[in-house]
C-alpha cells in the first residue's frame, strides 16, 4: 500500500516538474526579444559586430539611447526620434479622449435609451471592428486632403477618433447593459433627464470600462502603423513611421544599437501601460473578443 | 387630458437618436460610403490620382493577372494556415499548463502576453535582429562550436515568409491563451470531480470533456487570428519589406504598394476589395450569430 501511494506521488511530482519545466521554458521564448532589444540597445557597435548577439554587455553604454532619441537620421532630418515622439502624444491624448467619450455616449444610449432600430445600429457600428483598413484608406485620403487636413497630426487625431468608435461603443454597450435598468427608471421618476442620468449615474458607474477603454484605445493608436504612413509624410509623422525609417535604412555600416534603442523608445509607453494596468488591457482585449 | 406634446418633451423623446446621430453618420460615410467609394475606384481606370470613370471589372483581370498578387495570395494561405494552427495549438497548452494551480500564474501570464501591447513595428524590427544570420541565432550558435549551424530563412525567399510566422505566432499566442484561460476557468469544476472519481487521468479528461467544452472560445479565436493574419502589414513591412525580392508580399502590402509607390491605384483598389470581401465573409456570419446569441439571453 505504502510502495503504491508513494509512486502515485512521484508520478504527481514528475508531472508537476514538468508542468512548470515548460512554463519556464515558454517565458524563456517570450522574453527573449525583449531581453535582446534591451541588451543590444547598451551595448557599443565594436561589440556587436564583434560578439554574440545574447549575452551580457561587457561595458554598458546609453549612447545608443541618445543617439535614438536626439541625433539618429530620418530620411535627411537628423533629429531623432524625439520630434515624432511628441507628435504620436499629440496624436493619441485627443484621440483617445474624444473615441471614448463618444463610446460612452453610444452605449449608454443603445443600452438605456433604446430605440426602434438601435440593434441594427449597433450592428452597423460593430462590423467597424473588424474593418480592413485598406479598404477605406483611398477615400480617407481624398477626404482629408479636401479638408485640409493631409499631412497633420489633426487629421491623424481625426481618423483614429472614427475607426476607434467601433470599439469603445462595443465596451460601453457591453457593460451598460450589465447595469439595471431600474436605476435609470427610478431617477427619470425623480426627474433627471437623459443628461443628467448618464453624467451623474451612469459615468461615475463607468469608470472601471472607461480604464479599459482608455488603454485599449492608447494602445492601438499609438501602436498604428497604416494610417501613420499613409496620411502622414516627413515632420508630422507617429513614431511608429519614424522607427521604421531609422531601421530601414541601408546605408553605411548598420547601427543595430541605435535601432534596438529607438524600438525600445517606441515601445515604452504602451509597456509601462501595460505593466501599471494590464489586468485592464487583458479586459479590453477579451472584451473585443467575445460579448460581455 | 389629451395635449399636445410640448416642443420639449418631444426634444427629450429624440434626444437619444440625436446624440447617437453623429456618430451613425459618422460610421456610415468613414466604413460604409468609403468602402462603396473604394469600390467604384476599382471599377475605374485610376492610376496616379482617382478617375471616376466605369472600366468594368478591368482591374480585377489585370489584379489577378498579376504574378505578384499570386505570390500574396499563397502567402496569404500558407501564412494563415500556419499561424492560426500554431497559435491555437500553443495558446491552448499554456491556457491548460497555467490552469493546473499555478503558482505566480499571474506573472507568467503577463510575461506571455505583453507582445499584445507592442507595436508589429517595434515587434518585426526585434524579429529581424534576431533572426539576421551574420549576428543572431546562427551566429550564437556558430559561436558555440556548432560551426555547421544555418538558420537563414530571412533572406531566402523559399523560407522568409516562416520567419514572419514565428514572429506573429509570438505576439498572439498569448491572446489565444487569454481567451482559452477565460473559456477554462468558465467551465463548472463538478464535471470534472466526476470524471476523476470515474477514474480518468487528467490529460483523458482535457482531450475528452474539456476541449470540447472550449468550442465557443474556439470560435471567437480562429475568427479574431483569421481577421489578424489578413491585416498583417506593419510586421511583414519591419521584417522583410516584402522580399526577398517579393517572397513575403502579402495582400496588405501589396495593396499599399501598388496604390502609393507603383501608381496603379485601380489595381490597389481592387486587391481591397478582396481584402474586404474575405474579412467579410469570416466576420459577418460571426457577428450575426453573437448577436443572435446576446438577444436570446435577455
Amino acid at each position: 500500500m505504502t510502495t503504491e501511494r508513494r509512486s502515485a506521488a512521484r508520478a504527481q511530482a514528475i508531472g508537476r516538474v514538468f508542468i512548470y519545466g515548460s512554463l519556464l521554458v515558454l517565458a524563456a521564448f517570450y522574453l527573449m526579444p525583449l531581453w535582446v532589444m534591451i541588451m543590444t540597445s547598451a551595448k557599443s557597435l565594436d561589440e556587436i559586430y564583434g560578439g554574440s548577439f545574447i549575452g551580457l554587455p561587457q561595458a554598458v553604454t546609453f549612447e545608443a539611447w541618445a543617439k535614438a532619441w536626439s541625433q539618429a537620421c530620418i530620411g535627411t532630418s537628423c533629429t531623432g526620434l524625439k520630434p515624432y515622439f511628441f507628435n504620436s502624444i499629440m496624436m493619441v491624448v485627443p484621440a483617445v479622449v474624444l473615441s471614448t467619450g463618444i463610446g460612452a455616449l453610444n452605449g449608454y444610449v443603445l443600452t438605456k435609451w433604446r430605440f426602434r432600430g438601435s440593434n441594427l445600429v449597433f450592428g452597423l457600428i460593430l462590423f467597424g471592428c473588424f474593418l480592413p483598413f485598406q479598404a477605406v484608406i483611398l477615400p480617407m485620403a481624398q477626404v482629408l486632403g479636401r479638408l485640409g487636413l493631409s499631412g497633420s497630426i489633426s487629421g491623424l487625431v481625426l481618423v483614429h477618433t472614427v475607426y476607434g468608435i467601433a470599439f469603445t461603443t462595443l465596451f460601453f454597450r457591453n457593460y451598460f447593459v450589465t447595469i439595471p435598468d431600474e436605476l435609470t427608471k427610478a431617477a427619470q421618476i425623480d426627474g433627471a433627464g437623459f443628461f443628467r442620468i448618464f453624467f451623474s449615474i451612469m459615468l461615475p458607474a463607468a469608470l472601471p470600462i472607461m480604464v479599459v477603454s482608455c488603454i485599449w484605445q492608447f494602445t492601438q493608436i499609438w501602436n498604428d502603423f497604416l494610417f501613420g504612413v499613409s496620411f502622414t509624410a516627413g515632420e508630422t509623422s507617429p513614431v511608429t513611421v519614424a522607427l521604421n525609417n531609422i531601421v530601414n535604412v541601408t546605408m553605411g555600416r548598420k547601427q543595430y544599437n541605435v535601432d534596438m534603442a529607438a524600438a525600445m523608445i517606441a515601445a515604452l509607453p504602451t509597456l509601462v501601460v501595460y505593466v501599471i494596468a494590464g489586468r485592464y488591457f487583458v479586459r479590453g482585449l477579451t472584451a473585443g473578443a467575445v460579448k460581455g | 387630458m389629451t395635449r399636445k406634446k410640448s416642443f420639449s418633451d418631444r426634444l427629450a423623446d429624440w434626444l437619444p437618436r440625436l446624440v447617437m446621430a453623429p456618430s451613425l453618420l459618422v460610421i456610415l460615410v468613414g466604413v460604409y460610403l468609403f468602402i462603396a467609394w473604394t469600390g467604384w475606384i476599382s471599377l475605374s481606370s485610376s492610376r496616379m490620382v482617382p478617375q471616376y470613370d466605369f472600366v468594368g471589372l478591368e482591374q480585377y483581370y489585370r489584379l489577378w493577372a498579376t504574378p505578384r498578387w499570386h505570390t500574396a495570395v499563397a502567402n496569404l494561405f500558407i501564412f494563415s494556415a500556419l499561424f492560426l494552427t500554431v497559435t491555437i495549438g500553443v495558446g491552448l497548452v499554456m491556457a491548460i499548463l497555467l490552469d493546473q494551480n499555478i503558482r505566480a500564474e499571474g506573472a507568467l501570464r503577463a510575461v506571455y502576453l505583453y507582445p499584445m501591447a507592442l507595436s508589429f513595428i517595434v515587434t518585426g524590427t526585434a524579429w529581424k535582429w534576431i533572426l539576421n544570420p551574420d549576428l543572431g541565432i546562427q551566429k550564437v550558435v556558430n559561436d558555440l562550436g556548432w560551426e555547421g549551424f544555418v538558420f537563414n530563412w530571412i533572406t531566402r525567399p523559399d523560407f522568409a515568409i516562416y520567419t514572419i510566422v514565428i514572429a506573429a505566432v509570438w505576439q498572439s499566442s498569448g491572446f489565444a491563451m487569454a481567451i482559452f484561460l477565460a473559456g477554462l476557468r468558465g467551465i463548472d469544476n463538478s464535471v470534472i470531480k466526476a470524471a476523476q472519481i470515474e477514474g480518468a487521468t487528467l490529460p483523458r479528461i482535457y482531450a475528452s470533456i474539456i476541449v470540447p467544452m472550449l468550442r465557443p472560445a474556439f470560435l471567437s479565436v480562429i475568427v479574431l487570428l483569421g481577421y489578424i493574419a489578413i491585416k498583417t502589414f506593419d510586421l511583414v513591412l519591419a521584417m522583410t519589406n516584402g522580399g526577398p525580392g517579393n517572397a513575403t508580399e502579402m495582400p496588405s502590402t501589396f495593396m499599399f504598394s501598388a496604390t502609393f509607390r507603383r501608381n496603379q491605384m485601380g489595381v490597389g483598389a481592387a486587391s481591397a476589395m478582396m481584402m474586404l470581401m474575405t474579412v467579410a465573409a469570416i466576420i459577418i456570419p460571426y457577428l450575426y450569430s453573437e448577436l443572435k446569441e446576446s438577444r436570446n439571453d435577455h
